[in-house]
């Protein structure tokens, strides 16, 4: 049954949802909210919730002791009426929820979900061999009394019970099969010279928005990253973030890379794979840019669900691969090309990314 | 009810306890509840039952948060009601339940007998409930949004009080007469002059002049009435049940606002006094019949934990130490007119006339004084050295705490300043027709601390929707006078430049 304080609460969570679907554009560009996704939560404050009433502005009042004023820890004007900032722990999957509501993005329909599954151990089952440290305690002792009263050997003023190799029961596994899909996401990112710091803040808030929203749809996701500046590599995420490179730029390098990561790791079929690229856009020469266009035709679209190239604006790049990209590859489905002008518009190039349901 | 008969045997020996020190309380009821429970309770201000609004729920999870994370906990929570109910967590220890029990007949005693309790409402218990279910009607009827939208307007006036009204000789307001008509209707409308008269005779009963004469009067009175000539009010949610245009369910739910909130009020300026009270009880019924040794330890530990203060004053120990200051003070004989002439520090310093009054004084304390008074009689300088007391601002730009002064009129006033009209601003309605336009013209008596903008702002917009008139406040900013004006929905805030 729900109590009364139960449906207060309820309300409640309802309206700082709404206040943070309200201001979604502000906390998706600040980029405030990346910090806490290890947690699989995030803390998002939350100004002002409380009802207004006539309070006084500028703080003082009287303190105690000894030393200093200046010692004052967080959260101590806690007790002053509608000073608090509220920190609303709002979970991942429920932010992706959120987004997705607001962009109106439609859920993924994940390809080859019945051919695909996934092998769950669950200790469920018991057995009268296996290793010691499987042993089931409980199950044994009841062995053990119920042969010892069985036989006449148990005393009640004197209950000692021995298990013998036969009362010993261990734990069995049993496994089941599951049907599940897997995805994965590859994030390429241009970390050539004129990719600068704030273009690299954006793709960074861009991806952690995507992944969010993509770990929401599937169960288990993995992440790729690869930067390139004239040749390509693949990074751990800190890297990812924080390399600065500098040098020309050679995107073919990268969407070679990708293929080979598509297919030695996740060739199968069995994988939903979403490769991102951001980049400003300033390829090396035009033939590196018809290499890439017959890369992506040939081989890379069809392996898979989504293959999204988002453009950064920034003040050194020409901005002349999306049109190259839009202009050779008309009409495929698998491809989406957004630019981003500035933290503003990552909201618009999360829902040009997303909202095909692929 | 469920209290462990442990506890129940022990609860007979401390309300004997408390009888013999000379405690006069209601009959208490304890009960035992978990922790979840208590915040719960705690969240709905107290009482089992509270009519439906998301604040509880926000104050719900901001406890739950931190019971969770061990920030902050509950120890007792007690109502003000006759009789008394009380609520004991379960997860504290045997030892802190007791002393927790002694801490309450200290409040129990408290609101039976000071003075500013004087008008309230004992059966608030019964009250609130009723609250609840009226509540839950209106919802029935208009629908969870709009009454909902109302309430948290209501709620924005809540701590717009008249205070002095407490330690009156006769009760503030509380019921006030409905507005004439159906639910849904919310315009007041002229009363009606005419004699009953046969149609040829109409003329003669009812002739026109008389009637316009009549009209004339009636619109002077009111005119004159909306002058306010009680002078200016500060319950401003009593003024707007008598002459906001609300229709009857928003009048409905506002009477319940502001019947809770008055019933709140006594408590809200004498939190200092109180709680200083109830500590000093605990103690002296603890150690005089209470404590077994075995339990010194916890006992200690708990009481450590209770009076540990942050950088902001803690209520328990400020009203705690004034009291035991009062308590040597009027014992010794420290007090009077040689007393204050004495500057020889050697002979100050010993100074005992063996008077013995000082329990006498604390009673005499605990029945007519609140907190602005207390603190304004007994807080000495010598107290104020002795407890270190300083004056802290928070500085502009760092954001941080900065120890200003500790001098010992600053403190006081800062002291004061803080607690006085109840910790809010002073606000008075100064003319329901301002500028003849039917506006509401609100006055801040500004003491030298500037009103919250953002805050002001918001609840203006408030003011106004339930007024629906445009709402006018004088104040200062920054030592300018400024004036906000709230009008269609809109706020803004401007210099107010005089000619």
């Amino acid at each position: 049954m729900i109590g009364p304080i139960e449906k207060d609460q309820r309300r409640f969570r309802q309206i700082v949802h709404g206040t943070i679907r309200r201001d979604l554009k502000r906390y998706v560009s600040s980029g405030d909210l990346i910090g806490g996704g290890e947690r699989g939560a995030v803390s998002i404050p939350v100004p002002q919730i409380d009802l207004p009433h006539f309070t006084f502005g500028s703080g003082d009042g009287v303190g105690r002791g000894d030393g200093e004023g200046d010692e004052s820890q967080p959260g101590e004007a806690g007790e002053d009426e509608g000073q608090h900032i509220l920190e609303v722990e709002v979970g991942l999957d429920e932010l992706a929820k959120i987004l997705g509501e607001e962009l109106e993005l439609p859920d993924i329909r994940p390809r080859g979900e019945a051919s695909i599954t996934a092998e769950h151990q669950r200790w469920s089952g018991i057995r009268r061999v296996g290793p010691e440290s499987l042993r089931h305690f409980k199950r044994t002792y009841r062995e053990a009394l119920k042969r010892q009263i069985a036989a006449g050997l148990y005393d009640p003023a004197k209950p000692v019970i021995i298990p013998v190799r036969d009362d010993r029961r261990y734990r069995s596994s049993q496994v089941r099969r599951k049907p599940e899909s897997r995805a994965v996401i590859i994030h390429m990112m241009d970390v050539s010279g004129s990719m600068g710091t704030e273009q690299k803040e954006i793709v960074r808030i861009e991806a952690f928005w995507i992944d969010t929203w993509l770990r929401h749809q599937y169960k288990s996701i993995e992440t790729v990253y690869i930067v390139h500046d004239a040749v390509a590599r693949e990074v751990s995420q800190h890297d990812f973030y924080h390399l600065r490179e500098s040098g020309g730029t050679k995107i073919s390098s990268a969407y070679q890379l990708c293929l080979e990561v598509m297919k030695s790791r996740f060739g199968s079929g069995e994988w939903n794979i979403y490769p991102f690229h951001f980049s400003d856009g300033d390829n090396w020469s035009s033939k590196d840019t018809s290499t890439c266009v017959d890369m992506l035709r040939s081989e890379v679209l069809p392996r898979c669900n989504l293959f999204c190239y988002g453009q950064v604006r920034s003040a050194y790049g020409s901005g002349q691969f999306k049109r190259d990209l839009d202009q050779s590859l008309p009409g495929e489905e698998r491809l989406v090309t957004s630019a981003i002008a500035d933290r503003e518009g990552i909201l618009a190039s999360i829902r040009d990314f997303l909202g095909k349901g692929r | 009810m469920n209290l462990p008969t442990s506890l129940r045997a022990w609860e007979e020996r401390i309300r004997d306890s408390a009888k013999k020190h000379g405690l006069v309380c209601f009959d208490t009821i304890f009960e035992m509840v978990s922790e979840e429970q208590l915040d719960e309770i705690a969240a709905y201000g107290g009482f089992p039952t509270r009519y439906p609004h998301w604040r509880h729920g926000m104050e719900f999870e901001r406890l739950r948060k931190h019971s969770r994370w061990g920030l902050s906990r509950i120890y007792e929570l007690v109502i003000n009601n006759d009789p008394c109910y009380a609520y004991l967590l379960s997860s504290n220890s045997f030892t802190v339940n007791k002393l927790v029990m002694a801490h309450v007949y200290g409040h129990c005693d408290f609101f039976k007998n000071n003075a500013w309790f004087q008008h309230s409402d004992r059966k608030m218990m019964d009250r609130m409930a009723n609250h609840a279910v009226k509540v839950r009607r209106i919802i029935d009827r208009q629908g969870v949004d709009a009454v909902e939208t109302f309430l948290d307007r209501a709620l924005s006036l809540e701590n717009l009080l008249d205070y002095r009204q407490l330690g009156e000789a006769t009760p503030p307001l509380r019921q006030f007469t409905p507005p004439q008509g159906g639910e849904d209707d919310s315009e007041s409308t002229e009363p009606n002059f005419r004699l009953r008269s046969r149609d040829y005779m109409d003329e003669f009963i009812n002739p026109p002049e008389w009637m316009e004469k009549k009209r004339q009067r009636h619109a002077a009175e009111v005119e004159a009435e909306r002058k306010l000539p009680g002078g200016p009010r500060r319950d401003i949610m009593a003024l707007f049940l008598e002459r906001a245009p609300l229709a009857r369910w928003e009048w409905d739910l506002l009477h319940i606002v502001h019947d809770e909130a008055l019933y709140f009020a006594p408590q809200r300026v004498t939190k200092i006094m109180n709680e200083g009270w109830a500590s000093y009880w605990h103690r002296r019924l603890m150690v005089d019949d209470i404590l077994t040794d075995d339990e010194v330890v916890d006992y200690a530990d708990t009481v450590a934990g209770t009076l540990v203060e942050g950088r902001s004053l803690n209520p328990y120990k400020l009203g705690l130490e004034l009291l035991l200051d009062i308590e040597e003070r009027w014992n010794k004989g420290q007090h009077g007119i040689e007393w204050e002439r004495c500057d020889d520090y050697a002979k100050k310093s010993t100074w005992d006339t063996r008077e013995g009054r000082g329990l006498d004084e604390m009673f005499r304390v605990r029945r007519i004084h609140n907190d602005v008074t207390f603190l304004d009689t007994y807080l000495t300088e010598d107290f104020c050295d002795r407890q270190k007391l300083f004056v802290w601002r928070r500085d502009q730009r760092t954001g941080k705490r900065e120890k200003v002064s500790t001098d010992f009129r600053a403190v006081k006033e800062t002291l004061l300043q803080s607690i006085v009209n109840g910790g809010a601003p002073v606000i008075e309605a100064v003319d329901l027709n301002h500028g003849n336009r039917g506006e509401l013209l609100l006055e801040h008596r500004h003491h030298g601390k500037d009103l919250r903008p953002d805050f002001a702002d918001a609840t203006l917009l408030n003011i106004a929707a339930l007024w629906r008139r445009p709402v006018v406040l004088l104040s200062q900013l920054e030592e300018k006078p400024v004036r906000w004006i709230a009008a269609d929905g809109a706020v803004r805030m401007e210099e107010v430049i005089h000619a």
